[in-house]
């Protein structure tokens, strides 16, 4: 596994640490505070090309690789956890699966807006009765000549009142089985029949926009479905093996930014004629985030190389969204307390990170479902069939040549 | 029009930074930046260039090190960059520094404005700009705060100043060199297109040979360099109703003739 990132990627990464520091970082904990998504949030990292990164310049992207967009993602929610969410659901699992699944018309038509930001992708699959058991979702889609007609409500939908464009995945086929049944769509804001609203009162990520999408008798193209008919389950799961991937390099920026106010704290404060960073307990807490957080960017560092080879990464991203988000709560309990009162106040970061830090372990499969699956895999239970379309390898030529896709 | 800035990488404003006891100064493991100062000038040189369709050329004197910064302002848009550099400059003081300078952009030969940041962060020194500007021969502005006009035709060039008694706006004529404040304009971001191409971007490296300077006895010379003393603050809490801490506030502002 080659480790090196190289200036290249560093710069970018340190582009994103710059933006967020000067135009994010001032307002964040107000943000937080209003449960406000800033208007200007989108757009502004539409502009300078975030929310393209890792896709192709032929389709208006910015040509970098998936490790380029790891590095992002930590950078991203070293800051605060809904940015990092945008790239989740707009890249991994929209944007991606598109640039996976999306035949070349398709490509041009609904990837090229998105990589470009003018126009935002979210992912539905979540429903009120179905989470973790996907197969159990309601949301049908009946064939009416040319079109599709949608009807559903999607649920916890990150972006659902920002974004343009939603992937659904919905069930064509009542009589196939449980997975063979459902299919993929581009459902578009504009088409009749498409409601979203937003949810209040989350624990964290409130600076973010997390809602529901309702569809009442949508029509949509057929030229909207992704894959072939019966392909959305199979679209679904490797949209997940994008997205976590965005949440465990996002969740190890998360410990880092628990680390930074942890030892910035150590530092300062004082207790017994001393700073406190030099009591053994103190230390004890302090060398935990750092094998945390190193353990967590090794693992995500791995899947993002898989990605680059082209190489299927479902068990590594698995792994490293399990670990990371796991260990992202304990690092922020562990922040809150060695801030001691202070920690317990919103004075301080750390209170936020420990809001934002649980969503993680509970979306893009629980911490509990990512245990089975890697329990499967060791048991050989488990293993991973070739797809019909796999993400692509990132292949410099192909990334930055700007002739038009065959 | 031709547009040079000089820029240089200095450590993180926010290192923590200590004087060893052989008197050289360690950052730990901070990282170099661009030295904040010069985001302004180099903002205001390519965002000038752009608009004219002129050349905005970036330029670093001393090791290796200034690649970074060169890279980051070719990222951020600049046109060229280039880089001096010379065993002898390591011992030189701004005298040198500013004998290179002028050099270079004589070499340059089509250069109609010079814009330096305010100062250099990690030495707090601004006068090798001045000094650049004499060995040049041509006019120096300093605390621009604004142009308002930038005729290289007409070899015009009108400025604002932004002084302590108020503004002040100056006509001069070009080729001239200026040096900007914060207030001129709002750096932009490199871009990740602009970081791609600055990665794999070659820049030229001129000796002292190339540039056909040998460089004058330093007149200024380093004795000693040590940590200032820490600061000891002294706090008190005035105890009371709000109008008596009030009170004991001003009385004891007055005391130490702050008011």
């Amino acid at each position: 596994m080659d480790l090196e990132l190289g200036e290249e990627r560093l710069q970018a990464q340190r582009m994103v640490r710059d933006f967020v520091e000067r135009e994010v970082g001032p307002h964040i904990a107000a943000w937080d505070r209003e449960q406000r998504m800033a208007p200007s949030l989108l757009p502004r990292m539409g502009e300078l090309g975030i929310l393209g990164i890792c896709l192709p310049t032929r389709y208006g992207g910015q040509g970098y690789d998936y490790l380029t967009l790891g590095l992002v993602c930590e950078e991203l929610e070293r800051m605060d956890t809904s940015l990092r969410v945008i790239m989740s659901v707009h890249m991994g699992l929209n944007s991606l699966a598109l640039l996976q699944w999306a035949n070349d018309e398709q490509k041009r038509r609904l990837l090229t807006p998105q990589a470009l930001g003018e126009q935002i992708g979210a992912f539905c699959l979540t429903e009120p009765g179905a989470g973790s058991d996907v197969a159990a979702l309601r949301s049908t889609a009946r064939r009416d000549r040319d079109v599709y007609i949608l009807n559903g409500e999607k649920m916890w939908i990150s972006l659902a009142t920002r974004a343009d464009n939603f992937l659904v995945v919905a069930r064509h086929d009542p009589d196939a089985g449980a997975t063979q049944g459902l299919s993929a769509f581009m459902v578009t804001r504009d088409m009749a029949g498409v409601t979203t609203g937003d949810i209040h009162g989350k624990l964290g990520i409130r600076a973010g926009s997390t809602g529901w999408v309702a569809m009442q008798d949508v029509a949509v193209p057929i030229e909207n479905r992704l894959g072939e008919e019966g392909e959305g389950f199979k679209i679904a799961m490797s949209s997940l093996d994008n997205g976590r991937y965005t949440v465990a390099s996002g969740a190890t920026g998360l410990i880092h930014a628990c680390l930074d106010a942890s030892l910035r704290y150590a530092r300062e404060r004082r207790s017994f004629d001393q700073p406190i960073g030099q009591h053994q307990l103190v230390k004890q807490k302090l060398a935990h985030m750092q094998q945390w957080y190193d353990c967590s960017r090794l693992l995500w560092l791995q899947a993002g190389w898989l990605k680059n080879r082209g190489q299927r990464n479902t068990r590594e991203t698995g792994l490293a969204k399990w670990y990371a988000t796991d260990h992202s709560v304990k690092a922020a309990l562990e922040a809150v307390q060695l801030h001691g009162a202070y920690g317990f106040s919103d004075e301080f970061p750390v209170e936020r990170y420990l809001r934002n830090s649980k969503g993680a372990t509970i979306y893009e499969g629980t911490s509990e479902i990512h245990q089975l699956m890697q329990a499967d895999y060791a048991l050989g239970l488990r293993q991973d069939r070739p797809l019909r379309c796999e993400l692509p390898a990132w292949d410099e030529d192909f990334w930055l040549g700007d002739d038009i896709a065959p | 029009m031709h547009i040079v800035t000089f820029t240089r990488s200095t450590p993180d404003t926010a290192a923590r930074l200590t004087v060893d006891a052989d008197g050289s100064v360690s950052q730990g493991d901070a990282a170099m930046v661009v030295n904040p100062w010069d985001e302004y000038s180099l903002e205001e040189s390519i965002a000038q260039a752009e608009g004219q369709g002129g050349t905005a050329t970036v330029i670093a004197i001393g090791p290796e090190v200034h690649e970074e910064a060169l890279r980051q302002a070719l990222a951020m848009g600049a046109n060229e960059a280039l880089r001096m550099d010379d065993p002898a400059l390591a011992t030189t003081d701004s005298i040198g520094w500013a004998t290179v300078a002028a050099a270079a952009v004589r070499r340059l030969d089509d250069i109609d404005l010079v814009i330096f940041g305010k100062e250099a962060v990690d030495t707090g020194s601004d006068q090798h700009q001045i000094q650049t500007a004499r060995y040049l021969g041509w006019p120096f502005i300093g605390a621009v705060s604004r142009i308002l006009e930038l005729d290289a035709a007409g070899g015009r060039l009108r400025v604002e100043r932004s002084l302590e008694q108020g503004r002040q706006v100056l006509d001069c004529r070009l080729p001239a060199v200026i040096s900007v404040l914060k207030d001129i304009n709002e750096p932009r971001y490199p871009s990740f297109m602009g970081i791609r191409r600055a990665s794999r971007a070659s820049i030229p490296l001129w000796s002292l040979a190339d540039l056909e300077v040998t460089l004058p006895k330093p007149l200024t010379q380093r004795l000693k360099l040590e940590e200032p003393p820490q600061r000891l603050a002294e706090a008190e809490l005035l105890s009371g109703s709000p109008a008596e801490q009030a009170g004991a506030l001003i009385e004891r502002l007055e005391k130490e003739q702050v008011l």
